[in-house]
């Protein structure tokens, strides 16, 4: 029935394959909706925040999701910026992949502004951030570039989203589709600035929170050290998130989507980028431990007597952060699919780890001395929100996959075999 | 926030914030009015 949609040289399965496959996670849309409809109608008490904890599940969610989706602005910037401009050795290992970087930019940041939207209680309001700017608070930085951000990623989506074989057909869209894809190098630039600072500013967010010596860092003129922290964790996960999808993605289909050289190259990336950013947060650890944490009159371990333990920041740098950049740069180890793909998956839940440190274990931390330490569990609302951006973004995923081209190599690297004869022209429904 | 409402005043912060923030729109606002004017044309030539 769909079949006019489906690419030229592609096979993708029936609809009747597809359908089932949309239910479930319209389920977790339908999931996050009435947990939405609650919160709006009811208000934020249906959630565990409280007055400790301002920020829980929905913020940990987002930062770690705004982290993950920096592989948009980094693949874009070294194919689009550092390939264009300057010279970049490895940008054709990744012109492969930076469609599906695009597409999963575009799920991450829509997600989390559309959680944001429930977060801030009344998004009626949301505007007033805009219009009454304090132009000295990081989350508004953090809200500027976001917004903008998503715009950026909107654009550069739109040329994928208008190379659809029956949208292509019209030739206002095909033209202005070409044109906006030969400035693309402008709107990555821009997007690398935005995701730069508001990337930082989440990282800043934290560290500027003198009151609370757990977050609290120096830093750099008007930056602490959270702020490049926070930088060089997203684009250390980022590429690793991408290559886990698009691996995903080919165990799903059956198929060989990117060749090998993207998913080396994207590992490679990641594991430098996790080095170094390792050798920094163990840096800032140690010089919080004797700087921050010593002026504040209190040791390391008055801050992991509570729930969350040490067991968290050896998980955090030790197994989940030391672990996978080993792995992601040795060659010997990044080259056996199996570890390769286990190293990103590390790296990918270090940040995560990173991110609900920084924003539930620094507000389960007593700060005035009749307070002790408290836990969180979010509500069914609170995870109801959270499943429906996963199910949003796997169903929006699927369709681009199925519908649009966002790997350029498929036709190559998985041809579609009639009779034995490969086809090019036209796309093809598998039966079944 | 523009530099006309009663809140703006004209500080280092104010200037570097949102004359960044105005640069970036500025660029991005260019690119999408060269690729329309670009398709009118391309599709005028075309006729």
């Amino acid at each position: 029935m769909d079949l006019a949609l489906i690419p030229k040289g592609v096979q993708r399965c029936s609809l009747k394959t597809f359908l089932p496959w949309t239910l479930l996670w319209l389920a977790f849309i339908a999931w996050g909706v009435v947990s939405a409809f609650f919160c709006l109608y009811k208000g934020l008490n249906q959630t565990n925040m409280n007055h400790y904890f301002a920020f829980g599940l929905w913020i940990v969610f987002d930062l770690s999701i705004i982290a993950l989706g920096a592989g948009a602005f980094f693949t874009g910037f070294l194919t689009h910026v550092m390939g264009g401009i300057f010279i970049y050795p490895y940008r054709e290992n990744l012109k492969p992949v930076v469609n599906a970087a695009v597409v999963i930019g575009f799920i991450c940041y829509s997600s989390a502004i559309a959680m944001l939207g429930i977060d801030i209680g009344q998004p009626l309001r949301g505007w007033f951030i805009f219009w009454h700017a304090n132009v000295h608070s990081m989350l508004t930085e953090v809200s500027f570039c976001i917004t903008v951000y998503l715009g950026v990623l909107t654009i550069e989506y739109l040329p994928i989203l208008l190379s659809n074989r029956k949208l292509s057909e019209v030739p206002e869209f095909n033209i202005f589709g070409n044109n906006l894809h030969h400035i693309v190098a402008l709107f990555a630039a821009a997007g690398t600035f935005l995701s730069f600072f508001h990337q930082g500013s989440l990282g800043g967010l934290y560290g500027v929170l003198f009151g609370r010596p757990f977050a609290y860092r120096e830093g750099f003129f008007i930056w602490p050290w959270t702020f490049f922290l926070f930088i060089l964790s997203a684009i250390a996960a980022g590429p690793s998130f991408t290559l886990l999808c698009v691996w995903v993605t080919e165990k799903v289909t059956k198929k060989k989507l990117v060749n090998r050289d993207a998913f080396l190259t994207l590992g490679k990336i990641s594991g430098w980028l996790l080095a170094v950013y390792l050798i920094f947060k163990i840096m800032d650890t140690v010089s919080w431990i004797y700087g921050v944490v010593h002026r504040a009159g209190l040791s390391f371990m008055d801050f992991y007597s509570g729930p969350y333990s040490l067991w968290l920041i050896i998980a955090e740098i030790g197994i989940f952060g030391v672990i996978p950049a080993i792995i992601l740069i040795t060659p010997r180890l990044r080259e056996k699919n199996t570890l390769l793909i286990v190293g990103a998956l590390m790296n990918i839940i270090g940040i995560v780890l990173n991110r609900f440190v920084f924003t539930i274990q620094t507000l389960s931390i007593p700060v005035l001395p009749f307070e002790s330490f408290m836990s969180y569990f979010p509500t069914w609302q609170e995870w109801g929100i959270a499943v429906g951006a996963i199910g949003y973004g796997i169903l929006l995923f699927s369709l681009s996959y199925r519908y649009l081209s966002i790997f350029p190599l498929e036709p190559e690297l998985s041809p579609v075999k009639i009779f034995g004869v490969s086809v090019k022209d036209f796309g093809v429904v598998k039966g079944g | 926030m523009v530099p006309f409402v009663f809140e703006w005043e004209w500080d280092a912060g104010h200037l570097i914030f949102m004359g960044l923030l105005y640069m970036v729109l500025g660029a991005i606002s260019l690119g999408m009015i060269y690729a329309f004017i670009k398709t009118w044309l391309d599709l005028k030539d075309k006729t």
